[in-house]
């Protein structure tokens, strides 16, 4: 018997409803590291699957939101173990995908990792930081609490392949937003392979949905969709992010600009709470104090 | 015995490619009748079978029994087509005016009554150029509420009746609830038959209770209902079929929406097969209304492509082919409004009901 064995290639899918399907358009098209080898084929997602995508999100949006910010940040610091847990397949692809060493890969995947458990521990806290009492001259309480937006289009920092992806979806989700996420156009295997991470840790089905393409392609429905919330720019150039912008007008989405900071270097540095109040919206109530008057309760 | 030329294969098909394709796809689904091999169809053809118990369960035995593989196979196979552009807003637009807009809960208020019978008249208020839909449904005591709202619209009232949705109560408790509607001003009324009696093979006692409600529903447009997820057989939903038109229903209808299993392509199709041969047979044509389950515009057009590649483009018409929906309305008008912007719509932008 010959000792050589045929190798097992992975097929890359997407990551919507908490599924693996193909793309709706059966197309695909072929991954190349930067030197032009081929890698491996993703699918070529069409504006259906994005449709699809904002269905999923906006299903589990109820359930997300309405988590405990404790549970919230449990569930994402498990997606940081199971993480761990793949690093090596991380190190391998971010490698191939950015053409970095192995050991200037491993240190971006554990920079990644990092900060998926930074953001989880922010859960139960960005609370605190903007929201709170507000002081007022009356016989009543007032109180600021943030809210999720809602689904959020994130389009992916295109060269930051996989610390610069989950910079940008681990504080969509930690605030409790559902997130659809295009991936790099030209690097996506990571982020595919993220769904599987998700998948696998208990983040409920269509919290983040991940869509390989052609990040215009892609974009230009999501921006026009009544259906969605917000959308995060990080990856779309200054022509795609001006058109993007001025789709994303029609239902006043929150839109959060690329910035110089989103520059690929940067996603090393430490990441600020801008992220992660970009998708809140401040709910503010009164409560009635109950001691109007001077015999107590005029209630 | 045989005809040369089977009178079905003559039958006024109008789809050309019903004409075209029927002598091969489609099996006729009924024996030959006396009248029939003389060459001449009446619509006494059937007249004599329902003389007595033992005539009646003779034809609906002698009905050919269904291939199920092949009526679901082929209920997938026409779920397959394609329908873009013009010819996806002339479906959405038809498949809109072809609703039953129902409300059919406990908790109905006259105020969602009222709520709906608005939705029923101008279903898009931010665009006019939407079509009504065809009718509301509702419980008996609400038809009056009904009524009101969609005065003047065009859209008709239908009305649940005869102890909807089970239909366990005696006769007499069943005729007054459809003279109650009929009363209140319902133009159509929506009946359930006795599934018991018919799974226990009492065919004549489900006609005659269909005859004695087609009689108390009076000028009112009857539609019957099989509730065929209770039938447990195909062969039962085409026996039904032909009870139901045999005892002189307007429409048949696949489910009340109150069971498990609703209106799917495969039994809806059965029951188109069944429409289209005994309008063959009869000249009488009957409508078909599939109920529940139906929530998405691609499921909606689906149904639109049974109806004209089995009963023909005679049924592509608000008079003959019904929609028992609620939520379907929602997600055609987001279509409907995804086609005329390009943009994809949200469920913010329709009614909650």
């Amino acid at each position: 018997m010959s000792d050589a064995r045929l190798s097992v290639l992975k097929t890359y899918k997407l990551y919507v409803g908490g599924k693996f399907p193909r793309s709706e358009s059966g197309r695909v098209y072929e991954v190349t590291d930067p030197k032009g080898k081929w890698l491996a084929n993703a699918p070529l997602s069409s504006r259906k699957d994005a449709r699809d995508a904002v269905v999923a999100a906006r299903k589990a949006f109820g359930g997300w939101a309405g988590a405990t910010a404790y549970n919230r940040g449990q569930v994402l610091y498990r997606v940081a173990e199971m993480l761990e847990g793949r690093r090596e397949q991380f190190v391998r692809e971010v490698a191939d995908a950015e053409g970095l060493s192995k050991s200037k890969a491993a240190a971006v995947v554990d920079a990644a990792v990092d900060r998926w458990v930074w953001y989880a521990g922010w859960t139960d806290k960005i609370a605190q930081v903007v929201g709170g009492a507000n002081p007022v001259a009356g016989p009543y309480l007032n109180l600021s609490t943030p809210e999720p937006t809602g689904v959020v289009a994130v389009v992916a920092p295109q060269e930051s392949s996989f610390l610069g992806l989950v910079s940008v979806v681990a504080p969509v989700i930690a605030s409790g937003n559902t997130a659809v996420v295009v991936a790099s156009e030209r690097a996506p295997l990571p982020a595919l392979s993220l769904g599987e991470v998700l998948a696998t840790s208990d983040v409920p089905g269509g919290v983040v949905n991940v869509l390989s393409g052609r990040t215009g392609e892609l974009a230009t429905p999501l921006a026009a969709h009544q259906d969605v919330n917000g959308i995060d720019l990080a990856g779309a150039d200054a022509g795609l992010a001006e058109e993007l912008e001025i789709a994303a007008a029609d239902n006043l989405k929150r839109v959060l600009r690329p910035q110089a900071v989103d520059s690929d270097a940067d996603f090393t540095a430490a990441p600020g709470t801008r992220r992660l109040t970009a998708f809140l919206e401040t709910k503010t109530v009164w409560h009635p104090t109950g001691s109007l008057g001077a015999s107590g309760s005029a209630y | 015995m045989a005809l040369a030329v089977p009178l079905w294969a003559k039958a006024p098909c109008t789809s050309r490619y019903a004409r075209r394709y029927a002598p091969l796809v489609t099996m006729r689904t009924t024996p030959p009748t006396k009248t029939e091999e003389a060459g001449r169809a009446t619509p006494g053809a059937f007249a004599d079978v329902t003389t007595s118990a033992s005539t009646l369960r003779r034809f609906l035995h002698g009905l050919p029994g269904v291939d199920a593989v092949g009526l679901e196979a082929r209920a997938a196979s026409l779920g397959t087509r394609s329908i873009k552009t013009t010819a996806k807003a002339y479906a959405i637009d038809l498949a809109i005016s072809m609703i039953d807009l129902t409300t059919l809960e406990g908790a109905d208020t006259p105020g969602k009554v009222r709520a709906l019978g608005a939705k029923a008249v101008h279903p898009d208020p931010t665009d006019r150029t939407t079509p009504r839909t065809a009718a509301v449904c509702v419980y008996p005591d609400m038809v009056a509420t009904a009524k009101e709202a969609v005065a003047g619209s065009g859209v008709k009232v239908a009305s649940v009746a005869t102890a909807f949705p089970a239909g366990r109560a005696a006769l007499g408790v069943k005729l007054a609830d459809v003279r109650d509607a009929v009363a209140a001003g319902a133009d159509e009324i929506d009946m359930v038959i006795d599934r018991g009696a018919l799974l226990a093979g009492d065919y004549l006692k489900v006609h005659d209770e269909i005859v004695a409600v087609k009689e108390a529903s009076g000028s009112a447009r009857l539609k019957v209902i099989f509730e065929t997820g209770e039938l447990s057989t195909y062969d039962n939903i085409r026996r039904a079929s032909w009870i139901g038109m045999l005892a002189g229903a307007d429409f048949i209808k696949t489910s009340t929406g109150k069971v498990g299993v609703n209106a799917t392509p495969a039994n809806t199709l059965l029951m188109l097969e069944a429409v289209r041969d005994f309008r063959a047979q009869t000249g009488v044509q009957v409508g078909v209304k599939p109920a529940g389950g139906i929530r998405t515009s691609k499921d909606a057009l689906k149904f639109l492509v049974l109806v004209n590649e089995t009963a023909g483009a005679d049924w592509l018409d608000d008079h003959w082919f019904r929609f028992g929906a609620s939520s379907l309305l929602n997600d055609l008008l987001m279509q409907r409004q995804k086609l005329a912007t390009g943009r994809y719509s949200g469920p913010d932008y329709v009614t909650v009901d």
